[in-house]
Parts: C-alpha cells; sequence; structure tokens
C-alpha cells in the first residue's frame, strides 16, 4: 500500500467545458484528498465521460484549473491509465495489446515480456494471450483494457462506464479487477450511471447532473441519505433528467 | 469467326509451350508494375496516413486533390513524363526515356494517388476510434501512424492490390514513354495494342488471357483479405 499519493490531492477549481455554446461541464470544483475509488455518479448526458476526460486531459478546458499534487494535466497524463467505456483495442492479439503501450513508453523487450506475462496472469487472461482481441468476449476485451492499464503501473485510474455493455459476470470479472486496483494503492475514478456499482466500489462519490457538481460526500453517507434533492430521488430509482 | 478461333488456338499453344517471347513480356510487365506499386506504396502509405492525422491550411483541397488524382487518364500522365525525360527536357540528361525505368515512373505516379487517398480514408476512419486510447498513452505523431498503418494492414494490402490491378493493365502511359521496344520496354498492354493492329491475333489474345487472369486473381486476392478482414473485427 502506497500511504503517500504524489497525484493527490486532485484539486479542480471552478472547471467549465464548452461545445458549440453549450456547457457541458459548469463551473465545476472539488478536492480529492485520498486514494481509493470516486464515482462519478449521475444519470446519462451529466457530463461524467466529458469530467474525467478532461482531469485526463484529453479534452481542454474551456476555464478554470485541474491540477494534480499540485502538477498539470498533461506534466502527469502519462502517471494516469484510461479505460473507455467501449473497449478500444487494437486489431493484434491481447499480448500485443499490452505490448503496444510498453513500447510506447520505450521497456526493454525483456522487461516487455515480463510485464505481459504478469499483467494478462493478474487479469486471468494469461491463455487468451495469443488471441486477437477483437475476438474477446466484452468481458475479456473490457478485462484486457484494465490489464493494459496495469502494465503501465499508474498512479491514477479514470474508467468511463467500464461495464456499461456487460453482462453480471464479466461485470463481476471487472469489478473485481477495478478492486484490485484500488487496493494496491491506486488512484480510481470511475463514471458510472449505476447507484449499485457505486454503492459495492465507491468510497466516495462525486454527484453530476446537467454538467453540475450537486453533491460530494463519502460513499456510506451519500447512499444513506444524500443531501441534494435531486441525488435523492436518483438513489430512490426515479428517472432524473 | 474462324479467324477467332485461329487466334485463339494460337494462343493456348504459346500458353502451353510457354513462349519465350511471351514469357518475357509478361516477366517485364509484373517487374515494371510490382517495382511501381512497391514504390508508390512507400510514398502513398505515410502520405496518407500523415494527410488523415493532421491539421494543416489546405488540407480539405489536398484531400480533394488526392481523390480526383485517383482517376488521372494515364496518356496524360504518360505525356508529362515523356516532356520530363525527353532529351529537351528538364530531367532529359537522365537518358530514362524509353527505359523500364521511365514505365516505372510513369505506373508510379498513376497509382501513388490510388493508394495514398485509400490509405488516407483507412487511416482516418481508424483513428476516429483510436484517437482517445492513442492521446491517453501519449503517442507521438509517427507512433500513431505506424499503430494505425500496422492495424489497417489488410484493408491497406487491398488499396496496394488495387494500385497494382491498375498499374498491370494501363496501356497509355507506358507506351508514351516506353516506346514498345521489342526485347527492351514491350509490356503485355502495349504488346496487346501493337499485335493487334498488325494483326497478328494469337499472340495478343495469349496475352489477354494472361491479363484476364492476373485481373481476376488481383480481385479474388482483394475479396479473400477483405473477408478476412471483416471477420477479424467481430
Amino acid at each position: 500500500m502506497q500511504s503517500q499519493h504524489h497525484m493527490l490531492p486532485l484539486v479542480v477549481d471552478g472547471a467549465s467545458y464548452v461545445l458549440k455554446g453549450k456547457a457541458i461541464i459548469e463551473d465545476v470544483s472539488f478536492t480529492i484528498q485520498h486514494a481509493g475509488l470516486t464515482a462519478l455518479l449521475g444519470p446519462n448526458g451529466a457530463g461524467k465521460s466529458t469530467l474525467l476526460k478532461l482531469c485526463h486531459g484529453l479534452l481542454p478546458l474551456s476555464s478554470g484549473s485541474i491540477r494534480w499534487g499540485g502538477a498539470d494535466v498533461h506534466e502527469v497524463q502519462q502517471k494516469q491509465a484510461m479505460v473507455f467505456q467501449r473497449p478500444v483495442l487494437l486489431r493484434r492479439s491481447a499480448a500485443e495489446n499490452v505490448d503496444h503501450v510498453l513500447k510506447l513508453r520505450g521497456a526493454s523487450a525483456a522487461e516487455r515480456a515480463r510485464v505481459i506475462e504478469e499483467s494478462l496472469e493478474w487479469a486471468g487472461l494469461a491463455d487468451i494471450a495469443d488471441t486477437p482481441a477483437r475476438k474477446l468476449s466484452g468481458g475479456e476485451q473490457q478485462s484486457l483494457t484494465i490489464a493494459r492499464a496495469w502494465a503501465l503501473n499508474p498512479e491514477v485510474l479514470l474508467l468511463d462506464e467500464p461495464t456499461a455493455n456487460l453482462d453480471p459476470a464479466a461485470t463481476r470479472r471487472v469489478e473485481d479487477l477495478i478492486r484490485s486496483f484500488a487496493g494496491a494503492g491506486k488512484k480510481v475514478i470511475m463514471a458510472t450511471h449505476n447507484i449499485a456499482q457505486a454503492q459495492r466500489l465507491a468510497d466516495e462519490v462525486l454527484f453530476l447532473n446537467h454538467g453540475r457538481l450537486l453533491e460530494h460526500a463519502p460513499a456510506k453517507q451519500f447512499m444513506s441519505g444524500p443531501s441534494d434533492p435531486l441525488a435523492a430521488r436518483f438513489i430512490a430509482g426515479e428517472l432524473v433528467e | 469467326m474462324n479467324e477467332f478461333s485461329n487466334a485463339f488456338r494460337t494462343a493456348l499453344q504459346l500458353l502451353v509451350e510457354m513462349d519465350p517471347g511471351l514469357v518475357e513480356i509478361v516477366l517485364l510487365s509484373l517487374r515494371v508494375s510490382l517495382s511501381a506499386v512497391i514504390l508508390a506504396a512507400v510514398f502513398a502509405l505515410p502520405l496518407g496516413a500523415f494527410v488523415a492525422l493532421t491539421q494543416f491550411p489546405g488540407r480539405r483541397g489536398v484531400v480533394i486533390l488526392m481523390n480526383a488524382m485517383m482517376s488521372l487518364p494515364p496518356v496524360v500522365v504518360g505525356l508529362v513524363i515523356y516532356l520530363l525525360l525527353s532529351h529537351t527536357g528538364p530531367l532529359g540528361v537522365t537518358g530514362l526515356l524509353f527505359t523500364p525505368t521511365a514505365m516505372i515512373i510513369a505506373q508510379c505516379v498513376l497509382v501513388l494517388p490510388i493508394i495514398a487517398a485509400l490509405t488516407r480514408q483507412t487511416v482516418f476512419d481508424l483513428h476516429e476510434e483510436y484517437d482517445e486510447y492513442l492521446r491517453s498513452v501519449g503517442a507521438g505523431t509517427w507512433q500513431k501512424i505506424a499503430t494505425l498503418l500496422w492495424d489497417g494492414r489488410t484493408r491497406l494490402s487491398t488499396a496496394i492490390l488495387a494500385g497494382f490491378g491498375r498499374a498491370i493493365a494501363e496501356v497509355g502511359a507506358v507506351i508514351i514513354v516506353g516506346g514498345n521496344i521489342l526485347h527492351s520496354t514491350r509490356v503485355m498492354t502495349t504488346t496487346i495494342a501493337l499485335e493487334t493492329s498488325k494483326g497478328d491475333l494469337g499472340m495478343a489474345l495469349g496475352l489477354g488471357i494472361i491479363l484476364v487472369l492476373m485481373s481476376v486473381a488481383v480481385n479474388t486476392a482483394v475479396v479473400t483479405i477483405g473477408g478476412g478482414a471483416n471477420q477479424r473485427t467481430v
């Protein structure tokens, strides 16, 4: 377990993202102090994916700032790994997918071979190492993108609705990997619209709707009684727009 | 009708006996067109990928030009290369006019836009899918290009085959810059044109059969590779 996390606190201050005159993220501010898993919770279209991508530097802020442990996003982007809702896998074998990111990082051949084996083993994918990645099942594909992230040994893992397209068995498998990631002292931030999933995995919750942050609370507190009325309706299973 | 059956019989005879004259012409055709396609691919693959990935002023114009140049008239390409390589032309000192090298250059010019335009489209589509991943893992422009070219390999090989199909079947450019000289620059298409006008239909038809067979083989390869690629993306 890492006690000191170099990337924390994550300080988001007045962050806005405007696309074609429409604010997707509007004046969002929060600070994340602790490792463990933070869930970005909210209905579809709340701006969860956009906020994740802003935190990873994939989208430019329209205004405001995002600092990781005092550093600019782009300085620390390579200490983070991101997993997307639809697994982005290269048209190569599972092992070669992991190899690709290691090559980009300039790892030696011996190092790459070792890390590929370790990562696939960690994700329970050792026996399909040579299978073309795009022939794998949905759950295996998403496990592979998480194994690929693991291979990079990032300090932060960002997940965008990682189980949105998966069946329960595959979801459990992917959630186990996410737990293992957080358990290894990494900071994990996960966007999800699934309350039960947030309940299973999250240490704290950021509740978003229409691009605004409505509540930031420890998961237990949030689940037992959110202070925001809209969040309360969301938790009660109402359709929140 | 009798003339046709006679020609057909001669053609088959030439093919079965592997007539040395015919073999020489076929081999030169292959040498010229394969060289042209390889040369074109070396430039066209990175060019197409670069245009697909980068933003620069006039990019739209370049894309339109690349697509338009896919249907360049071979005789015009032949004429321009002829003017460049002729004794009084700017590249006349090279002495390349009426050599296989001149034919390779001409076919390369014809094929390059085809491969470049198809590469641009392939890489562009693939990049839509890979963009966030590649940026997330910090890939530089050339690393992105290498990744996208490799992952587009099946579609790109069909683009290259399409280029070869155009090169091997083309007559207008090679007849102008090659001159259709016996034992030197005579390829299948130019021979067919010449022998037909001379009335030696056997040779023309024999080469015609080979050309059609090659075309069928190339297209079969395109369909096979394309089918395999579709299967792999499921």
